[in-house]
């Protein structure tokens, strides 16, 4: 049978049974429960999605308004008055704002848009329909999942109107500052605020963690045994197994900060003197909550990396039309990373006054994760390797992602070691490689899922031309802001600095500031053409059609689900599986889909 | 393979959801106990005094398990009016819990012992509180439950409602009494 035939036979089989279950089984929905208060995986995927984009779009506003801050210091802008009133009088941001917008940036980059827009986005999306369910272990439980994360939305939105301004102790809430409120304008009700959301957020992570694993490890169809799963669940089971075991940490955490905050306790606090006022504090420990943060913090990185490794995996191996290289050894080093990330976590902590012998421990877990790592890279080069390659946008952004998070991971091998992490700690060299390794190429993980899967989600195909402007902009423009940021830190220069131009050492680079703000603001601008691009299809785009529901040639279960599917997924009865998900241009086929028996004359893989 | 398969699946996903929630708090309960032993061998550190009444509140709570493990027995044999008693009796012993760590609370604050004293009865308050807070979660769900089982509507056949409770129940008791214990040793 070829594959023609295959798909042909397959979506007659599907159109056959969507008449029979039509007719027998037609639930009338209201506008309501269809597109609010869903429980549909499919519905609450697109909702995280559409709140995700709207975060992402205030988050990186604010990067651009701070990087107008940080390139051009002398000059002002009459719209920031018109927009922030009094905390940029005269056009130029105050430095309390300035701190609010790198707070927020942060807070909204990371939880918002890249734990809960793109693990909370995709996994719901893809694991019952590439594990062939009808929905999640618990549909209601995934929709409290998402109006948590709505909430928090709204409350931390909200903190950004308080009179004192939006929370400014930096996304890593810190204490002493983040629980003094008199130590600082945006450590007062804007704090607060930034607390409770976090609060609702982890409460909202953790419904929607339990779920995912819930599902995928009791509800594949038959034959989808654990090692014929698609690498993306693989990813998703490990994301949201490190959300279960460490966000409660976090939230221990904000409960003690809160404590703190109002009740007199001393949990962080010590011998600390404010505005000439002795504290009564005594006994705290900062470091104690630094422990506690970045026990949660560091497992953060891989919440966000590990969903766009799973998207990459899936995305090069379908447009390379091959299987993907070293298939058990991508899922252990899922494993490696997930067990190795929640033992590295003072390696944020080096220069806190840690003993050197504890700092070595760090450094040689941290420098262990550069193993699994390097076998992820090693095994998307060689799947590209010789591959019959599909320039399609998706495929685009997964090669940047691999691009951006080697380039960021090699400067990762600098900063674990604590003898070099003392020196630029709290340099833009930090920040360069976060970006690279974590922050754009998560991004470029989730733009590549959206251009991949977007006409399952929506049945409507995105624009290619502007999918490629978007990406060739977004990836010049991303190496074009971070890489010079490594140049500016190996020469000493402090992150969460207002205004460089008093300090003699880093006037040199007044001018390669305003080239970074430049390359920010057209990287911001550049994403409009997503934006344009997603909302446009999605009532105007190509259609799909049920012959060209497999657009990509894919072998996993999503693609042999009606061109739209509605709620429960397949009509009639849900495919059984008979092989792995990779089998691309086996023998003389192009691929052959996972619901295909395997033939009497090739072997399993 | 078939059987594999079969068996992986015995498990109903909710109640592996339940049993990865129970994880997922006691991890909180773990971060909350590290940070207590850090605390602990730090300067100023005052030895905890457990007031008394915590010590019956942990006998209530070891009865409330069996009352809710009686619950289960009359659900699976059907006689659903004693099920009802049984479910409001865990729920009447998960308040009178709550209510004597609040009495031990008050006496505490009574005694000049607040919760800004020192580290160590800061974190017995947080701890303790954090817990009951789970206790009165599990009081919620039960009375949910036993207000269902009079409803002539929907009627439940299936043991999974109760046994997820009984599972949730069982741990919020365990979990009291290593904190009990924790405090104990390491306070």
């Amino acid at each position: 049978m070829t594959n023609e035939e295959a798909l042909q036979q397959h979506s007659q089989v599907t159109q056959g049974a969507a008449i029979a279950v039509h007719a027998d089984h037609h639930h009338k929905q209201s506008f309501i429960t269809k597109y609010i208060f869903s429980t549909d995986h499919k519905m609450i995927s697109r909702q995280f999605l559409v709140t995700g984009i709207i975060w992402a779009v205030i988050g990186g506003f604010f990067s651009v308004v701070f990087r107008m801050q940080l390139g051009f210091p002398d000059q002002t802008f009459p719209w920031l008055e018109t927009i922030f009133g009094k905390w940029a009088e005269g056009g130029r941001i105050s430095q309390d704002l300035y701190y609010t917008l790198v707070t927020m940036h942060g807070t909204i980059l990371v939880f918002f848009v890249l734990t809960a827009g793109l693990s909370g986005t995709f996994s719901n999306f893809l694991i019952p329909l590439q594990i062939g369910a009808r929905d999640m272990a618990a549909p209601f439980v995934n929709m409290l999942s998402y109006w948590f994360f709505f909430a928090a939305s709204i409350v931390m939105f909200s903190s950004l109107f308080v009179s004192t301004g939006g929370s400014s102790v930096g996304w890593t809430f810190y204490p002493p500052l983040s629980a003094l409120g008199e130590a600082a304008e945006g450590a007062k009700a804007g704090m607060d605020l930034w607390l409770i959301s976090i609060f609702l957020f982890i409460v909202s992570q953790l419904l929607g963690g339990l779920n995912y694993v819930a599902t995928i490890i009791n509800m594949r169809t038959k034959g989808m045994f654990m090692t014929r799963l698609p690498l993306t669940i693989w990813s998703f089971m490990f994301t949201a197994i490190l959300g279960i075991l460490t966000f409660p940490v976090l939230l221990s955490a904000v409960v003690l900060l809160m404590f703190d905050r109002h009740l007199g306790t001393s949990f962080f606090l010590s011998d600390i003197v404010i505005n000439g006022k002795i504290l009564p504090n005594e006994g705290g420990s900062p470091v104690l909550f630094q422990h506690l943060f970045w026990f949660l913090g560091h497992p953060e990185v891989y919440i966000v990396a590990l969903p766009a490794m799973g998207i990459t995996s899936e995305v090069v191996s379908t447009n390379s039309r091959k299987p993907i290289f070293g298939y058990m050894a991508m899922v252990g080093s899922f494993f490696a990373i997930t067990t190795l990330s929640m033992i590295v976590w003072a390696h944020h902590m080096f220069v806190s006054g840690m003993n050197p012998f504890l700092g070595s421990v760090f450094t040689l877990f941290t420098l262990l994760i550069a193993v699994p790592s390097a076998i992820k890279v090693f095994n998307w080069l060689t799947t590209m390797w010789r591959g019959n390659i599909i320039f399609t946008p998706a495929m685009l952004f997964s090669i940047g992602f691999v691009s951006l998070f080697i380039s960021g991971g090699l400067t990762g091998i600098w900063l674990g070691n604590a003898t070099i992490d003392i020196h630029i700690h709290d340099t833009y060299f930090n920040i360069a490689h976060f970006h690279l390794v974590m922050g754009v190429a998560s991004m470029f993980g989730m733009f590549s899922g959206i251009y991949h899967w977007f006409p399952k989600m929506f049945g409507r195909f995105m624009n290619k031309t502007l999918g490629y402007i978007h990406f060739w902009i977004t990836i010049i423009c991303a190496y074009l802001i971070f890489w010079p940021m490594h140049y500016q830190g190996i020469a000493g220069m402090p992150r969460r600095y207002f205004d460089y131009s008093n300090w003699e050492s880093f006037k040199m680079f007044e001018g390669l500031n305003t080239f970074i703000s430049i390359a920010a603001i057209v990287a911001f601008i550049a994403q409009f053409l997503f934006i344009f691009n997603f909302f446009y299809s999605i009532y105007k785009g190509r259609k799909v059609t049920e012959e060209n529901k497999n657009p990509w040639k894919s072998t996993t279960l999503e693609w042999s689900t009606p061109a739209l599917p509605g709620h429960g997924n397949w009509p009639g009865e849900i495919p059984e599986v008979h092989r792995w998900p990779y089998d691309y241009s086996k023998g003389d086929r192009d691929f052959i889909p996972q619901t295909e028996p395997i033939g009497a004359d090739e072997g399993e893989h | 393979m078939e059987l594999a398969m079969n068996q992986e699946k015995k498990i109903h996903p909710q109640k592996y959801m339940m049993w990865m929630a129970i994880t997922s708090i006691l991890m909180m309960f773990v971060g909350l106990s590290s940070a207590f032993i850090v605390k602990r061998s730090q300067a100023n550190w005052i030895t905890l005094e457990i007031p008394q009444i915590f010590y019956y509140s942990t006998g209530v709570i070891l009865v409330s398990s069996l009352t809710i493990a009686m619950a289960k027995r009359s659900f699976i044999r059907r006689l659903i009016s004693r099920y009802a008693v049984w479910l409001g009796a865990t729920a009447v012993l998960g308040v009178l819990f709550v209510v004597m760590q609040t009495i031990g609370f008050v006496e505490l604050w009574n005694s000049g012992i607040t919760v800004s004293r020192n580290a160590s009865f800061s974190f017995l308050y947080v701890i303790v509180g954090l817990h009951a807070l789970h206790v009165l979660g599990g009081v919620a769900g039960l009375l949910l439950m036993s207000f269902k089982s009079f409803s002539r509507k929907n009627i439940v056949y299936s043991p999974l409602g109760i046994n997820l409770m009984s599972t949730y129940w069982h741990f919020v008791d365990i979990l009291w009494i290593y904190l009990l214990v924790f405090m104990i040793i390491e306070g």
